[in-house]
């Protein structure tokens, strides 16, 4: 289905250094190559975008002909209704602005920002029980048991329960992923299983949450925490499982890449050490240079619009590589440098639009105190293989183990 | 000019700047960015450094923050000598030189005014004096209409529903006080956005507890035999009783200090080219004045090159930067003032955002949302193209919708949208008021053609 | 003391600020923004995650008690 530099981008050979892909491909704006998607690939493009009310997010509105079995869960349906990630307005915003009010402001104003000492205390722990400092996993060993921890706290899932939604959720991120290899029938069929688990998992859990309800996310969540509007249980299910996947396979990547990045840049390792005010600026900066989410394979017209000079059919099928737009010349200056100093950091890292990331100020948050600790605790670290071998996602994009040594860590 | 005299200008000249507020400071700084190490003077009536107003009708009044907390951050030093607290009072355009409230003359070899508006005040200067009648524009006004509605007042009578008076009249509600809008027009807003979203508007200040009272005038305000106020009379012969007036009739161009001078400068504003240089009165333009900010008159090329006044935030700073780099540029380095008037406005828990000229507009359709629900887009046509649009709490999409007025996209807007519903299909008059009718309030004022017409007339100031 | 102000215009309400420095900024409704444009000393490290953080580049922060030459050459855009 697809064909040349769309393949290789897919391909797993290239998953370390995808960069000179993009800049290939945006070459051509607006790649189309007969048959596969529309791919758009520059930053301003991408940016107007995701701001333009003529494109969905339903996979609903997509031609029969576009349905391409690469581009996903085209039968997830059967198992759960689609979260609000795959919704338009009204249903979209009513969802989200239901989902947010037990974790943002305006109801829940203090709820990220009083999260932080748990997160101090959870990367603290980590730390310490990181080992013999000659063999570090980082993966492994932290920036996956960090946000897993906080989400699980967060939403009110027992901790102990991670291995079985693990499995759930790696095989849902994965059909995000456009994998050409995988056979697209047995790729379907575990995707609806793992959904169908998922969904009855969170139900018995929110069943447990209405009997006994917390400070958590579910608990509020299941007590009709908006009165002037509703949340299905299906909806509810749906936007539960969406929270636990996003909030398990997004951050691990921000946490790995960002590391490897800092590996790779000594000095810059090394300010952070000395300026841990630098953190801030420094992760936004790390959005744009390697974002956890690389592309955006679900956007359709509702009718036939114009991007560069091409004409995209109404219900094609989009992609928007953020990545690639992160990485555009156009707009920003020597782009494949990483600097903390960069000003103006506009980044699509984590979209835009109304679909910008829900769960980006807790994203921001664990990765700025992540690299900060790591930064300061742990004594002239290295990498022991780079690159680091990838997880075959294309999408989610980030290393599957970060193999690190140090001289000690530090208290 | 010579690069060699624009090089002397930037290594010794001498600017000025009137009016210390956020077109002066924006200015001043991007002047100093520009590289320019001459002398730079600052000068304000006020006896303040630079701050944001736009809080004082919203945080400052709910209590979130207060008037003396306003100043406004800087993007750099400035390195100025301030005169503040003296207001200029004339201009010699043959000598250069500003004349100030103290009797002193300041020369320049630049000149950038920046004086912008200030509040219209109640026309009955006696009613208009009693205690518990306030204005609000100003720092000053803002620490006393605060300090008011902090003693709990019974009932708040604000006059004119434009932005302002409806944020004070949004704002006293949020605080529990008693409160009603008396509006000439049919609605609240309807100046600017026309009267199918100045329903919207009446319908929210009404669920939220505002007596709003349309279609009359104040005829006269009472006071006690103290001098407080005690009720206000209006024109459909009822009487209001109430001890705090605001008076919100919208904004006068601080125009007079000109008078004579012979700047294009009157009751309108000051005109000037999209470079914004000052016209002079025989509409010859200026090289050595510019103008930025409320008190501004500029063509503008999107919207047929009528002068508009815009009392709006953003254009403020993009006007001063715009002006302040063309001071220090040769001519063909020059760039023109084009930006899309765009504002916000928050009432009653809702964000409302406007892009383009939406007064220019005669018909409206809802493109995106549901008028009922209180979020919608609304989309201005005129003439077979899309020429303004408003936000409320839809804002994300305002940008597509700011694209549209820059690419004269056509109206009625054809294509579907996300979250189209059956009655956003069709455009409907977007019923605004006869523009002969003043109106108070207006946040864009259209005016006289291009500088190539003719009919370009001056008023003079105080006529 | 810090100032601040923030560029309503570009603030599209993605509330990044409100969650990262809430003594500073709020929400009202669900896309209005309300914020105090003077912050105490304490809450620095917390502003200064919330412009870092903005998705629209639209919270500019001075620093009263710095050199301000410092603070605009990191703002320059």
């Amino acid at each position: 289905m697809t064909h040349g530099i769309l393949s290789d981008i897919l391909d797993y050979a290239n998953r370390a250094n995808p960069y000179p892909l993009y800049e290939e491909l945006r070459k051509t704006p607006v790649f189309h190559d007969g048959s596969g998607p529309y791919v758009v690939s520059t930053y301003y493009e991408i940016q107007s975008l995701l701001h333009d009310p003529r494109l969905s997010s339903d996979s609903r509105n997509l031609a029969a002909t576009a349905k391409d079995p690469l581009a996903g869960e085209a039968e997830e349906e059967a198992a759960l209704p689609p979260s609000f990630l795959k919704l338009d307005p009204p249903e979209h915003d009513r969802l989200r602005r239901m989902t947010n009010r037990p974790f943002g402001p305006p109801h829940s104003p203090h709820r990220v920002d009083g999260m932080r000492g748990d997160l101090r205390a959870i990367v603290t722990g980590l730390i310490d029980d990181l080992g013999d400092p000659g063999q570090i996993d980082l993966v492994d060993q932290f920036a996956y048991p960090f946000p897993v921890t906080m989400i699980c706290r967060l939403l009110g899932v027992p901790r102990e329960d991670e291995p079985r939604f693990h499995v759930w959720a790696d095989t849902l991120a994965a059909s995000l992923d456009p994998d050409p290899d995988a056979d697209p029938a047995e790729r379907q069929r575990k995707t609806h299983d793992s959904r169908m688990e998922l969904g009855m998992y969170l139900a018995g859990l929110i069943e447990e949450r209405r009997k006994n309800p917390g400070d958590d996310m579910l608990s509020q969540l299941a007590a009709g925490h908006g009165q002037d509007e509703s949340m299905s249980t299906m909806e509810l299910l749906s936007t539960a499982a969406l929270l636990l996947i996003a909030g398990h396979e997004t951050t691990v990547n921000l946490i790995t890449n960002g590391m490897l990045t800092l590996l790779r840049n000594p000095d810059v390792l090394e300010r952070l050490r000395r300026e841990p005010t630098i953190a801030a600026p420094l992760v936004e900066e790390l959005l744009r240079f390697e974002p956890p989410v690389q592309l955006l394979p679900q956007r359709t017209p509702l009718v036939d619009i114009e991007v560069r000079g091409v004409t995209i059919p109404k219900g094609s099928s989009m992609w928007l590589i953020l990545a690639s737009g992160n990485r555009d010349p156009q707009r920003f200056e020597n782009p494949d440098r990483f600097d903390p100093d960069r000003r103006d950091v506009q980044h699509l890292g984590l979209g835009s639009g109304i679909h910008s990331c829900f769960g980006a100020p807790l994203a921001r948050l664990e990765a700025q105190l992540a690299l900060t600790e790591l930064a300061r605790r742990l004594h002239n670290p290295r990498l022991l293989e780079d690159p680091p071998p990838y997880r075959q996602n294309a999408v989610l994009r980030g290393p599957r183990h970060l193999r690190i040594a140090c001289d000690e860590v530090r208290a | 000019m010579h690069e060699v005299t624009l090089e002397h200008l930037k290594r010794e000249g001498r600017i000025v700047v009137v009016g210390a507020s956020l077109a002066g400071l924006r200015a001043a700084e991007t002047i100093r960015d520009k590289g320019f190490t001459g002398s730079l003077t600052m000068i304000g009536d006020e006896p303040y450094e630079p701050y944001d107003r736009p809080p004082l009708s919203k945080g400052v009044l709910l209590g979130k923050s207060t008037a003396e907390r306003t100043a406004l951050p800087r993007r750099r030093a400035i390195d100025a000598e301030w005169r503040l607290g003296t207001a200029a009072t004339g201009l010699d355009m043959a000598a250069r030189r500003v004349k100030l409230a103290d009797g002193e003359e300041v020369p320049y070899d630049r000149l950038l005014i920046a004086t912008g508006v200030r509040a219209r005040p109640w026309p009955n200067a006696a009613e208009g004096e009693l205690d518990g009648v306030f204005v609000l524009r100003t720092r000053d006004d803002g620490t006393a209409l605060a300090r008011r509605l902090d003693a709990g007042p019974r009932r708040v009578l604000v006059i004119g529903a434009g932005f302002t008076g409806s944020e004070i009249a949004s704002a006293c509600r949020e605080r529990g006080l008693e409160v009603t809008v008396a509006e000439r027009g049919d609605a609240p807003l309807v100046g600017a956005l026309g009267g199918v979203i100045g329903a919207v508007a009446a319908e929210l200040q009404r669920e939220n507890g505002v007596d709003l009272r349309t279609g009359v005038m104040v005829t006269g305000l009472e006071g006690d035999s103290t001098g407080r106020v005690r009720a206000a009379h209006l024109s459909d012969g009822t009487t209001l009783e109430c001890d705090v007036v605001v008076v919100s009739l919208g904004a006068q161009r601080n125009t007079e200090w000109l008078a004579g001078s012979g700047l294009g400068a009157g009751p309108r504003g000051i005109a000037c080219d999209a470079g914004c240089r000052a016209f002079d009165i025989r509409g010859i333009v200026t090289d050595d004045i510019y103008v930025a900010g409320d008190v501004a008159r500029s063509p503008h090329p999107l919207f047929g090159y009528q002068f508009l006044s815009l009392e709006h935030w953003g254009n403020a700073v993009s006007q001063a930067e715009t002006a302040a780099h063309n001071m220090l540029s040769v001519s063909t380095d020059r760039r023109p003032h084009i930006w899309v008037p765009a504002f916000w406005s928050s009432q009653f828990g809702v964000n409302i955002k406007s892009v383009g000229v939406p007064s220019m507009g005669t018909e409206i359709m809802i493109t995106q949302g549901s008028r009922a629900e209180r979020r919608f887009t609304g989309v201005y046509g005129y003439q077979g193209r899309v020429i303004g649009a408003v936000t409320f709490d839809n804002s994300r999409w305002l940008q597509f919708y700011q694209q549209q007025i820059e690419t004269t996209a056509p109206f009625p807007v054809p294509f579907p949208t996300v979250d189209r519903r059956p009655d956003g299909h069709r455009p409907v008059p977007a019923d605004f008021p006869d523009p002969s009718v003043p109106t108070h309030g207006p946040t864009i004022t259209l005016s006289g053609y291009s500088p190539a017409d003719r009919r370009m007339t001056f008023t003079p100031a105080g006529h | 003391m810090l100032r601040l102000v923030v560029d309503l215009n570009r603030c599209q309400g993605y509330a990044q600020c409100a969650f990262l420095a809430p003594d500073v900024f709020a929400m009202h409704g669900d896309e209005g923004l309300l914020y105090d444009p003077q912050a105490e000393e304490a809450q620095r490290e917390r502003l200064a995650q919330a412009a870092a953080a903005c998705p629209v580049q639209a919270i500019l922060v001075d620093d009263l008690d710095r050199d301000l030459a410092g603070v605009a050459e990191a703002r320059d855009a």
